[in-house]
């Protein structure tokens, strides 16, 4: 998306994501100069094991890098900074003298360690950790992953012990290469990151000793925290060395983070919502940590500087827009993830019928894995263009169940629902949404959140822009869909929906 | 009744031929089969195979149904697949022009309004998904108009409503409208639907040249146009994006 009527200076982001690495060029009002990206091997040893090469993903790094300033035309003298947004809580350990890793990284979706997480909670159960940390003990954190890879490879915990290991997540291994790898590389991550291993402690923002003794971590392992702007270090070494030396690297954040920062939720209470396979929801709540009851997470949303750190509260929700492809390819009802708009545009409404998509149990804020799918209400009237809408309400709905949990949480009632991510394009499910929710719904006109959200914290870091002013100001609305659906209708389908909701749970009879 | 047209009878007849049983036949075996001289049946099966309904084997001579067959049934582009591709370039464009954007598809003889784009100024705005336009009078209307033959004769048969005293009704001068519309790329339409709006549009084509929409901005005229004409930048920019929207559905169809 080159656009001749850009000039610079520019800042870089690397979105260092779970199937690809990518990387953009931003100009100063947050327009995309050029892009690049690059796929890497999703590895699976056994079933629920899922693993990246760690060499692959950070050769593809400095290839998009490259490749992306070679589009955007500019040189170093035109990038003021560059910025990581990653995937979360995906687990590496190298050798601190030789660069190389000791493993595979262990994917976030990876399930390895839940026998570990059930043994880890003793008597008191997934809660152990979580009024330090914000999490339940689950196999997606990092902590339990690395306390695994001791385990399980031969030598490696006498290595960590003796210090010459390093643990990291991918915001981790991209920023020790970039600033020169073996040759003085920087061991650091954000707070943002190291909110999602399970080993920080979210009022001190640093590891906490009992924690990470507790799980089996050693500590001499653990990188530096730092806040999720600021400069880290510069690009050294190597080709992207000789390519744009002397850059600095200057922001870090999850890709949920980021995103929430990308869409400039700076305030209390402001809220995004990434519509893409699955669907993930943040709340920024201030500089409040608030345990949640509701069965969400609690987590950093980003920190500046030297600034007091910013909190969130996140639910997620499995199964949105794999809903669609599952009517797709499963079902093939339809030819294209687009048509199912089509479909659903054929009737008025969901003609009775309601999909829970509790493929593999019900997560937040419900947390039973004992639950299984369900399309409830069938008639002889149902059509396959009821049950599109269904699908298309089923991700409304369950937006629903998080904002309400987030306000029975925070005490804040959502006043706007800022969205991003692929299935935003679909006219009918925003409308939906605005509807169930009863607030407005909200879609900026850069789709591509999660990057500009690292090249922004990047550029306030350098003082490419002076303040979240800058960026607010830079914000642009695309697209808003207004509530038009009665108080009565919402009311009634609601109270349909968690009737729906009910009938799945206990399908599975022996859940150890 | 009238009598039919023999040549397309015999041409139904090859296709019905080669679609069952043994799917490669050679020129003997077709003309055998229906009773034709082999010069007869050569002639209709080269007109096919130049309409790409039929296929030659180069080594064997044997003649198999064409690609182009297949392709009938399925050149329909769901606009809601139109948008999904459209997004990003659409809001580019919004974000370049300081305009809003607009795409619209051929639909009960208007301009039915599948995506819309804010203009970027934080203004209060409604999103038009959904409301029809003219076809005869706005940017978009006239460059389906222009490329769509269905929406050419659809806005010819039509009352074409005067809406301001710029508006072209009469049918000579609205054919004339869309041969500059057709020779430039793009068309224009300065205070012609509604008084103070001028819009800019050009056409989004599919893969294989079928026109499949209109995109184009629309706003207050002063900003639009200078000394009466559309500013050169804004035109570019609309048809730099309705060139990538057609490049990306060019592309394949996933």
């Amino acid at each position: 998306m080159t656009d001749t009527h850009t000039a610079g200076p520019f800042i870089a982001a690397i979105d260092q994501g779970t199937t690809s690495s990518r990387c953009i060029v931003f100009d100063r009002d947050g327009r995309i100069v050029a892009v690049d990206q690059k796929e890497h091997e999703q590895i699976f040893p056994k079933p629920g094991w899922v693993e990246h090469d760690a060499n692959e993903i950070w050769a593809n790094v400095q290839e998009v890098v490259a490749g992306a300033v070679r589009k955007a035309g500019v040189t170093r003298d035109d990038i003021k900074a560059i910025g990581i947004t990653n995937q979360r809580e995906t687990t590496l350990v190298w050798d601190k003298n030789t660069g190389e890793p000791v493993h595979n990284a262990i994917v976030w979706q990876d399930t390895r360690t839940d026998a570990l997480c059930r043994e880890l909670g003793r008597n008191v159960g997934q809660d152990r950790f979580r009024r330090e940390t914000g999490l339940p003990l689950a196999s997606y954190f990092a902590g339990p992953k690395a306390r695994w890879l001791l385990d399980n490879v031969d030598g490696l915990r006498e290595r960590a012990e003796a210090g010459d290991l390093l643990f990291g997540t991918m915001d981790t291994w991209v920023i020790w290469n970039l600033t020169g790898g073996v040759n003085g590389g920087k061991h650091v991550t954000d707070v943002t990151n190291a909110s999602r291993t399970l080993l920080m402690s979210l009022r001190t923002l640093q590891w906490d000793e009992k924690i990470c003794e507790s799980i089996g971590v050693p500590p001499q392992m653990l990188p530096e925290i730092r806040s999720s702007a600021e400069v880290y270090g510069e690009i050294t070494g190597g080709p992207l060395g000789e390519l744009l030396g002397g850059i600095p690297v200057a922001s870090a954040l999850g890709d949920q983070q980021a995103a929430l920062f990308g869409q400039t939720c700076f305030d209390e209470g402001e809220t995004k919502s990434t519509y893409g396979t699955g669907t993930f929801m943040l709340m920024n709540t201030g500089d409040k940590v608030i345990n949640s009851y509701s069965g969400l997470v609690t987590t950093v949303g980003y920190q500046i500087g030297d600034q007091k750190p910013v909190y969130a509260l996140e639910g997620s929700i499995a199964v949105t827009g794999s809903l669609v492809q599952w009517m797709r390819d499963q079902m093939g009802l339809i030819s294209t993830a687009a048509e199912i708009e089509t479909l659903a545009m054929q009737v008025e409404d969901n003609g009775g019928a309601y999909f829970v998509p509790a493929f593999s149990g019900l997560f937040a804020p419900y947390w039973r894995s004992d639950a299984r799918g369900v399309i409830a209400g069938l008639t002889r009237y149902v059509t396959k263009a009821h049950l599109a809408r269904a699908v298309l309400e089923a991700t409304a709905w369950q937006t629903r169940e998080i904002a309400d949990a987030m306000t029975k949480d925070s005490g804040v009632e959502l006043t706007t629902l800022k969205v991003d991510g692929g299935m935003t394009s679909n006219n009918l499910l925003m409308q939906t949404l605005a509807d169930f929710l009863d607030a407005p719904v909200v879609r900026p006109m850069v789709a591509e959140t999660t990057c500009l959200g690292a090249a922004y914290a990047a550029g306030l870091a350098v003082g490419f822009w002076n303040s979240t002013d800058d960026l607010r100001a830079n914000w642009r609305r695309a697209a808003e869909w207004t509530p038009r659906m009665d108080a009565d209708t919402r009311d009634r389908e609601y109270k349909s929906w968690l009737k729906a909701v009910e009938r799945t749970m206990g399908w599975i009879d022996d859940e150890s | 009744m009238a009598r039919n047209i023999q040549s397309l009878e015999r041409a139904a007849a090859m296709l019905r031929l080669l679609a069952g049983g043994e799917r490669r036949l050679g020129l003997s075996d077709i003309a055998s089969s229906l009773g034709l001289a082999k010069g007869t049946a050569h002639g209709i099966l080269r007109t096919l195979q130049q309409e790409g309904f039929v296929e030659q084997e180069p080594a064997s001579g044997r003649y198999q149904l064409g690609a182009e067959l297949l392709r009938l049934g399925t050149t329909y582009l769901d606009v809601h697949e139109l948008r999904a591709r459209a997004l990003v370039w659409t809001d580019d464009l919004a974000r370049s022009s300081g305009e809003s954007v607009h795409l619209g598809v051929l639909h009960q003889r208007g301009v039915l309004i599948v995506h819309h784009v804010f203009r970027p100024d934080d203004s209060r705005q409604v999103l038009e998904i959904g409301a029809m336009q003219p076809l005869h009078s706005t940017a978009l209307g006239k460059v389906l108009s222009a490329y769509d033959p269905v929406a050419h004769s659809e806005a010819l048969e039509s009352e074409r409503r005067a809406f301001t005293d710029r508006t072209v009704c009469e049918p000579d001068a609205f054919e004339n409208v869309l041969d500059l519309t057709r020779a430039r790329g793009y068309a224009a339409d300065i205070e012609e639907t509604w008084e103070g709006v001028a819009s800019v549009a050009a056409p989004i084509h599919d893969r294989r040249r079928m026109p499949v929409g209109s995109v184009g901005i629309t706003g207050a005229v002063e900003r639009l146009c200078q000394e009466g004409e559309l500013r050169p930048e804004l035109i570019a920019a609309v048809r730099d994006c309705a060139r990538a929207v057609s490049r990306d559905l060019g592309a394949g169809r996933f």
